[in-house]
């Protein structure tokens, strides 16, 4: 192995498969990228930095089984201690970084110690928004880590009704599962529909329909103005009309924004807020965002060379994706062939809602197979040339295989009827 | 090579039916993946091996025997 004697001098032909890599975030998206650097074979040292006590886990699970309780923590869990000790890989939890200097290639600590790269991977995530009031008091809470789930999970414990405020996935998720555990539940959400803004006004009926059905009391097309309380103890949300809805307990799940705060004073590219990939940082299309410093994850906007803008997308997916890709770009080997979509799905009742794509309330809608009614189908969301740019579906997976590579093939809606009618009916 | 799925994690992404189609395939109403092959042949080992590292849910393991 040749040694690094002085890893910033672009004079030195470096080896790049010993490069010192610093990841700092130990969610999914950090994980996988020390995962795939040593499956590229890269021999360098890899630190891992973590801002939670807790052993690297999944999310996913958080509003789902872990706060249904079908699951103990421990399931949602990535890797063991061993497994990092055999693909020597060290991990620092309980860690927070404060800064990076790209031009000196230095990370420094929140404790003030400073740590040297060859190659920066930022993959802190995101963390969930605020409301402006409300979040002092108790039984309010959010969910994006494993304390936050069980911190619901034991109040639920006492509490009766919950209010959920932003009917989003995770709103939607917590409330499927919080009636599953015999709660009174109240979904609020300024939108007509639940996860409208990505799942459209169809599908959206769809879902909201299946959570009246489960006995949820919707109210839609409301924000909230206020959170009731008697001595410090939530008691209610006050809606925009000036109705008071009862609740002991509240989850405010109206969205994420990227943890970035620690790369401001650096001259590490942010989006501007009014971008589509939002105060994420800036990344090209392999996630390099600065001299030797790539981002992945939820807090990556990449440039995606078909859409032509940046794209940041918070699917647990497209954390591994990027996490393999960066690696490759990182040890300077051809890109992963793979094309991808991005996917994601979420669980609510027995619905298993899965997408392929981007599909957004903006896009045309039509329902490909199946019907809505019997929620089993799959609906093309396309956009103003025809182009199929998402899909949703349900109970129909072979189907929604078949229209994922029509979304990567870049085909038309009418085309790729056409092609379904023909392979149907051979004449 | 043995192939282990461990079909409460995994999440219907369906990336090892599409990686090895002739070592995985997923119910249709869930998506849930199975294993069509436990013992894949030497020409399947990569394939197995890719599949184990692209799910998301880690719901896959190829161990050796």
């Amino acid at each position: 192995m040749s040694c690094l004697r002085n890893p910033r001098s672009q004079e030195v032909t470096k080896d790049v498969s010993a490069k010192k890599v610093v990841i700092v975030g130990a969610g999914p998206a950090g994980i996988a990228a020390a995962d795939a650097l040593r499956a590229a074979g890269h021999t360098g040292v890899i630190l891992i930095f973590g801002e939670e006590r807790h052993a690297p886990y999944d999310r996913p699970p958080l509003s789902k089984q872990i706060l249904a309780g079908t699951w103990l923590p421990e399931k949602a869990q990535l890797r063991t201690s061993e497994q990092f000790a055999v693909a020597d890989v060290t991990l620092h939890l309980s860690v927070r970084a404060a800064s990076v200097d790209v031009e000196a290639h230095q990370v420094t600590l929140e404790s003030g110690e400073q740590v040297a790269y060859d190659a920066l991977i930022v993959a802190t995530g995101v963390t969930a928004r605020e409301l402006p009031f409300g979040h002092q008091l108790e039984g309010v809470h959010v969910m994006r880590t494993l304390d936050d789930s069980q911190a619901l999970r034991s109040e639920l414990e006492t509490s009766q009704h919950l209010a959920v405020i932003g009917a989003g996935f995770l709103g939607a998720e917590v409330a499927a599962v919080a009636r599953s555990l015999g709660k009174e539940v109240t979904l609020i959400d300024p939108l007509e529909l639940p996860m409208q803004n990505v799942v459209g006004d169809e599908v959206g009926s769809m879902i909201a329909d299946l959570h009246r059905h489960h006995g949820v009391n919707l109210e839609l097309g409301h924000g909230v103005s206020s959170i009731e309380d008697r001595s410090g103890r939530a008691t209610g949300v006050t809606l925009d009309d000036g109705r008071t809805v009862h609740a002991d307990a509240a989850l405010v799940a109206v969205g994420a924004r990227p943890a970035v705060e620690w790369l401001r004073s650096s001259s590490v590219p942010l989006t501007a807020p009014k971008d589509y990939g939002a105060g994420g940082v800036r990344c090209d299309a392999s996630g390099r965002a600065a001299d030797d410093v790539w981002a992945i994850g939820d807090v990556a906007a990449w440039w995606d060379p078909i859409l032509e803008r940046h794209v940041r997308v918070e699917h647990r997916m497209t954390a591994n994706e990027h996490a393999r890709s960066c690696a490759h770009d990182i040890l300077e080997l051809a890109p992963t062939a793979t094309k991808t979509v991005p996917y994601f799905w979420s669980d609510q009742y027995d619905l298993k809602l899965r997408s392929f794509g981007l599909p957004s309330q903006q896009c045309s809608f039509q329902v490909v197979e199946g019907d809505l009614e019997g929620r089993r189908f799959v609906a093309a969301y396309t956009d103003e040339s025809d182009r199929i740019v998402g899909t949703i579906g349900a109970g129909m997976f072979k189907a929604m295989n078949w229209w994922r590579q029509q979304i990567l093939d870049g085909q038309t809606l009418d085309e790729a009827l056409r092609i379904k009618q023909s392979a149907e009916n051979p004449a | 090579m043995r192939i282990e799925l461990d079909q409460d994690m995994c999440i219907g992404a369906g990336n090892c039916v599409l990686t090895a189609p002739d070592l995985f395939d997923q119910r249709d109403e869930d998506g849930v993946a199975f294993v069509l092959e436990e013992n894949p042949s030497p020409e399947q080992e990569g394939s197995a091996k890719e599949a184990e590292a692209l799910c998301p849910a880690s719901a896959i393991r190829v161990l050796k025997k």
